[in-house]
């Protein structure tokens, strides 16, 4: 019963964003306000329809009804009860009932937080957002609804959630990324709903750009929680695959950072707005392109969904519909579109734009070695290949270098004009300096000295240089110095903390890659390996039994030059309801190294497989990461996104002392 | 209207025809007709242990899975697990095809996580691996006794492909097999 209530709210969710996306539309048409401001309690009703979905869904999971096939699919009465919670998004039907409530609270955010916007300008981008809902829910209703029974005959005992999914990562790493994925429904919105009127100032780009920051600062967080989620669960150390669903990630991701840069020289001097609109709509069609890839099969990749033709067909109907539909009418309205200024080619406008370029180039290098291998079997009568790693590496690397260089001088740079000489001029030292630092840090601390090493960290302790300079310049004449630093814009701090996240992540990667140590063992009880300055030894073995699993579990202790540093237990475990082995490594987190240690199959005599690994700076991919989304959530935070509220609340206060 | 305005237009409608003819192309439910019912292609390779060469000769004899697989691809190792379980549970030999990859790390991999396989071919240029149509990594072929090809699978091999498919279809190859011998024996009595 409870089910088929999820179901209806679903149906009763469908009608309200028809009419979300119909009556704001008729109510622009004709000049009616009222009819336009209707968007508002839509949106809210459209919210907690879907919640209510969700909730029943939730109720299925949390009671154990097997009757539903989805939680019969994806639970087991052993399981945890977080876990059973997760396993809402754990597979393709729940996971997209998150994925579209995460859009209908931020359409509700929207309808909310709009006090900025004009009301037909309101109007216009709810009914944006209504449109893409209908598209989602006709979607989940028609070809992956979660909640279908398998009556009458029916499990009673559930093939519980795969275990690979039981962590603390399932819990968080799909709304963040969601979050980030749907939030670019947001400037999407907007872009059409400005074309739609065809008149592009920079308000639409002062509207814009905090919810795409923080849009985008979301998809950031999701990812680095999917790196590290990976890192520690699949057990064998890595932190990116460029698997096809990665990928499907970091292309909007890529799209979406070049889509914050853009919005913000649209804002600050009214340039490369058609530009800017263009991003705008290919973050979000990357989004959808993602989800498309994701869950249709085209592609095989770890993180297979359960694969289904027709749900394929359906995406890709709905992508040509939508990004199709986009691109025409940017086509036809684009040409409008007129600058306001212009601008030098070393000025900070066309900083911005190498970055853009740069970013684009990459995603554009991401997706063709995404799609190739369909491509070139499209092309060569069915002949199959695929690319690996290998060419990702070749190609994207290169690009990025070549940005993080931009990102190291653009602090220098000013609107309209700088002069190119002062520019490299005041490079000199602060690149001086850190490649001085950077070689003498890895003369005394690394192993070996690895010249792309040097070269990658220079750039990244460059970066973080010029910042530190940027911000000394900004406060040196100062009389008050301290209250000076308070006086800086939001946006400038979250700017200086995403590039800072950059400079963090890249000296992790590099670390990372370039001075890891592993080593496979046999171990028996008593044994012990060396790896780096590294003592393991493995003290025991041991039988645990979790909730709803079985395992053998290592005790191995970690010493240093004979100082103790920790106790290790990995463990291999058994869950009977899914009749599954799970590798769950152990790790000693610390700053400047983890030690990894998983244990591999058993062999004879009572001793194990053990792997071991040793990864220097390999957190600070994941700080970086964070840094970065803090940056961006930082940047809404910017006074001048509130400028028009406060002054409605100054009016009404007037109002009121006149009365 | 501008027509370079367009180019994001027709570059688009570009992508989506080389989707929707990937996706026609690659519908997992239906197997490339072409190869089913096949003898395997003839080859002559390297092994990945030691100096002899392989040729299809080797594989013939028994029923048998033979994998692509790659020390790139993270999938593989997914279901390595599995395959590891069929090869010494199952008592199905396993042939491995090292694709588009570096015997030097393929063999690594073998040793840290333990070989599944039976024989395992060097298919570093991917010569093998056009013949057999192959679409990235991993992939399972399911060939009988005498090295006909009976059943692809592109993606993971996990447990419920074995219960639900390949067991299946390999006691359906023993019966036929059976009846066949019964058959010739009983031909064998009657002359």
């Amino acid at each position: 019963m409870i089910a088929e209530l999820g179901h209806f709210s679903l149906i009763l969710a469908l009608g309200l964003a028809v009419a979300l996306t119909v009556i704001p539309a008729v109510g622009v048409y004709q000049s009616r306000p009222l009819l336009m401001n209707m968007s508002g309690s839509l949106s809210a009703g459209l919210f907690v329809f879907v919640f209510i979905s969700i909730c029943c869904l939730a109720n299925s999971f949390l009671t154990d009804d097997f009757s539903v096939d989805y939680v019969a699919r994806n639970s087991n009465t052993s399981l945890p009860m977080q876990y059973k919670i997760s396993a809402i998004w754990g597979a393709h039907e729940g996971s997209f009932l998150l994925w579209i409530l995460v859009m209908a609270g931020w359409t509700l955010a929207v309808s909310v937080f709009s006090e900025q916007l004009t009301t037909d300008m309101r109007a216009r981008v709810l009914s944006v957002l209504g449109v893409l809902t209908v598209g989602f829910l006709l979607f989940i209703l028609l070809t992956s609804n979660p909640f279908d029974r398998t009556l009458p005959v029916f499990p009673m005992e559930g093939s519980d959630l795969n275990p690979l999914l039981q962590d603390f990562g399932l819990i968080v790493h799909p709304p963040m990324l969601y979050m980030g994925y749907v939030g670019f429904a947001v400037p999407f919105a907007f872009a059409i709903a400005t074309l739609s009127t065809g008149q592009l100032d920079s308000a639409w780009a002062r509207w814009s750009r905090p919810w795409t920051n923080v849009a985008w600062a979301f998809l950031t967080v999701g990812i680095t929680l999917g790196s590290w989620w990976a890192y520690y669960e699949l057990g064998w150390g890595g932190w990116w695959f460029w698997d096809a669903v990665e990928n499907a990630s970091f292309m909007p991701w890529l799209i979406g950072t070049a889509l914050v840069h853009s919005l913000a020289a649209s804002e600050k001097r009214g340039v490369l707005k058609s530009w800017t609109v263009l991003l705008a709509i290919f973050a979000f069609s990357f989004s959808l392109l993602g989800a498309f890839l994701v869950r249709s099969g085209v592609l095989t990749s770890v993180h297979s969904f359960a694969v289904d033709p027709e749900r394929g067909m359906y995406i890709l109907i709905f992508l040509v519909l939508v990004v199709g539909g986009s691109l025409t009418l940017f086509a036809f309205k684009a040409s409008k579109i007129e600058s306001t200024a212009d601008f030098k080619a070393s000025s900070r406008e066309a900083m911005l734009l190498i970055n853009n370029l740069l970013l684009v180039v990459a995603s554009a290098a991401v997706l063709l070695g995404t799609i190739y291998p369909l491509f070139y079997e499209a092309m060569n009568d069915g002949l199959k290949i695929s690319v690996g790693p290998p060419y990702f590496n070749k190609v994207f690397v290169p690009i990025v270098m070549m940005l993080f260089v931009a990102m190291a001088i653009s602090p220098v740079s000013r609107w309209k004009k700088t002069s190119t000489e002062r520019l490299l001029k005041s490079q000199v030292i602060p690149f001086v300096s850190a490649l001085v630092m950077v070689t003498m840090a890895v003369i005394v601390f690394a192993k070996s000295i690895e010249i792309v090493v040097i070269f990658v960290n220079t750039i990244a302790v460059w970066i973080i240089i010029s910042l530190g300079r940027d911000l000394y310049q900004k406060v040196q004449h100062k009389k008050a110095k301290i209250q000076s630093l308070f006086k800086q814009s939001m946006s400038y701090y979250g700017m200086l903390l995403g590039h800072f996240g950059i400079a963090i992540s890249i000296i992790g990667v590099v670390s990372t890659v370039y001075f890891s140590e592993e080593k496979d063992v046999r171990l028996e009880p008593g044994d012990s390996l060396t790896l780096s300055a590294y003592h393991f030894k493995l003290n025991k073995m041991l039988r645990v039994e979790g909730p709803n699993y079985l395992a053998d579990q290592a005790e191995i202790e970690v010493r240093k030059g004979g100082d103790f540093v920790a106790i290790l237990r990995p463990e291999k475990r058994f869950y009977p309801g899914a009749e599954n082995t799970m590798t769950e490594a152990d790790i000693e987190v610390g700053l400047f190294r983890d030690l990894f240690v998983a244990l591999g199959e058993p062999l004879d005599n009572g001793a194990w497989a053990v792997r071991v690994h040793y990864k220097p700076f390999v957190r600070w991919i994941w700080f970086g990461g964070m840094f970065i989304a803090l940056g961006g959530f930082l940047t809404v935070l910017d006074r001048r996104y509130r400028v028009k509220a406060s002054r409605k609340v100054t009016e009404t206060v007037l109002v009121g002392t006149a009365v | 209207m501008k027509p370079t305005l367009l180019i994001p237009l027709v570059a688009f409608l570009l992508l989506v025809v080389i989707l929707a003819g990937g996706f026609q192309l690659k519908d997992p439910h239906i197997l490339p007709t072409v190869l089913i019912n096949q003898p395997f292609p003839e080859f002559e390779l390297a092994s990945l242990h030691g100096e002899e060469t392989l040729t299809k000769q080797d594989l013939i004899g028994e029923i048998a899975l033979v994998n692509v697989w790659a020390t790139w691809c993270p999938n593989c190792l997914v279901e390595h697990p599995e395959l590891m379980r069929i090869s010494q549970k199952e008592n199905i030999p396993i042939y491995g095809i090292n694709y588009n990859d570096d015997p030097v790390k393929a063999r690594k991999w073998l040793r840290r996580y333990k070989d599944p396989f039976k024989k395992v071919i060097v298919d570093d240029k991917g010569r093998l691996g056009i013949d057999l149509g192959v679409y990235g990594a991993p992939e399972t072929f399911l060939i009988d006794d005498e090295g006909v090809i009976q059943f692809k699978h592109i993606g993971i091999v996990d447990r419920e492909l074995w219960t639900n498919t390949l067991m299946p279809l390999i006691d359906q190859l023993k019966r036929v097999k059976m009846k066949k011998a019964d058959l010739s024996s009983k031909i064998d009595i009657q002359s």
